[in-house]
């Protein structure tokens, strides 16, 4: 266990823990858009800056991967946080002016205008990397990755081209806090145009709900070794008929 | 598989960790890296294809596009650019007709202009396929790449 302040109140946290964890967890707010519990920190959005103070010298570090030390004064909410914080939701507002939750953060911080000239209005990747973090970390499939690099980085599918890996279970979509990937069921097929994918879903035999793509019950099946007529019902059928 | 792609492999037992080394071999052998060739890779190597399109797309020296047999690296930095850089680059353009980023018709020459190649005392500066030839005229570049087949 470790002792340290957060805006001036002590707090103990478990070593390992990071300044976020610790803040989250005793309700003390700090914007992040890159961060997700169920993938490693990545350290991109630096919209979780704090401010941390050690033997009287203070810098800034981003809180989702700077973890606690015995002593540390954190300020999350001090003058030169609150600068970087406005300076980086500036440039998110200028390439993504239109995404909710970065127009609701500009206006948190009184900010009005965005910094620079917008080039794309319906732009609405922050390029988090959560899509690509979780296809591989979470679901084992790394279908997609961030490609290029500077100006031209963005999220996408190999080559441009269909995702051949994706087997449409939606995670990317799931975590992207944008919500710049869309995906539709229809006509018996789930399409996520962002991937170039179009998967058929496969008809709950009891119910007639088309409840999965097929493909990620194959996925499911050979990864957790159950037999694939095991996965021919949708969830409620099958919790209905107790398994 | 490729059987240029082969020894390459086995030249780095097959090892994850070898990728930018590999891609570079491949890239020698066939000028850029094809699609077709980066599928076997990721075969071989167990690397999802996403990473591998990650890595070739992060480096600017790898090219997914065909790229001629000989690479032209002509600087246009700030010592070759007073030394006259721009009218050999425009020398070299109208020689080979093609534009910096360009490529040829027949696959002869790809132009990149580089923004300092960390010679410049021999300014103006081309590389080409790895070789400097400093001190350049126009008239000098243009007998340089009239030597290339
Ligand atoms: S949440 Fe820490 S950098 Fe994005
Ligand atoms: S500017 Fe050309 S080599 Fe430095």
């Amino acid at each position: 266990m470790v002792t340290l302040t957060i805006n001036g109140r002590e707090h103990q946290a478990e070593e390992g823990t990071t300044i976020l964890e610790l803040a989250r967890s005793r309700g003390i707010p700090i914007p992040a858009l890159c961060n997700h519990e169920a993938v490693k920190p990545y350290g991109a959005c630096r919209l979780c800056m704090v401010e941390i103070a050690k033997d009287g010298r203070s810098r800034l570090v981003t809180s989702c991967l700077y973890q606690v030390e015995e002593g540390l004064e954190v300020q999350t909410h001090s003058e030169k946080v609150i600068n970087v914080r406005r300076g980086i939701v500036e440039l998110l507002l200028s390439r993504c002016p239109n995404v909710r939750v970065v127009r609701d953060l500009a206006t948190e911080l009184h900010i009005k205008e965005p910094l620079f000239p917008i080039e794309n209005e319906d732009e609405d990747c922050i390029l988090c990397g959560l899509c690509a973090r979780v296809c591989t970390e979470v679901v084992g499939v790394s279908a997609i990755s961030l490609v290029n690099k500077g100006t031209g980085k963005e999220a996408a599918s190999p080559f441009h081209d269909v995702a051949n890996d994706c087997i449409g279970c939606l995670s990317c979509a799931f975590v992207c806090p944008t919500g710049a990937i869309k995906a539709e069921d229809r006509e018996g097929y789930r399409e996520i145009p962002k991937w170039g994918v179009r998967l058929k879903l496969k008809q709950c035999e009891t119910c007639g709900y088309l409840f999965a793509p097929e493909k990620q019950l194959q996925y499911i099946s050979k990864h957790e070794c159950i037999p694939e007529d095991s996965l021919n019902r949708c969830q409620d059928c099958r919790s209905k008929a107790g398994g | 598989m490729d059987e240029q792609v082969r020894p390459i492999l086995e030249k780095y037992q097959y090892k994850k960790e070898f990728l930018i080394s590999i891609l570079q071999d491949v890239q020698a052998v066939h000028y850029y890296l094809p699609k077709e060739v980066l599928e076997q890779l990721s075969q071989a190597l167990q690397i999802p294809i996403s990473k591998i399109y990650s890595v070739a797309t992060f480096f600017k020296a790898f090219s997914l596009e065909p790229r001629g047999r000989h690479l032209i690296n002509v600087c246009v930095g700030t010592a070759c650019h007073v030394r006259g850089a721009v009218r050999v680059m425009e020398g070299i353009e109208r020689e080979i007709g093609i534009g910096p980023g360009e490529t040829d018709s027949d696959l002869k020459f790809s132009l990149e202009a580089a923004n300092c190649l960390g010679c410049c005392a021999l300014g103006p500066v081309m590389v080409v396929d790895g070789e400097y030839h400093g001190k350049l005229s126009t008239a000098k570049a243009v007998e340089v790449l009239r030597g290339y087949e």
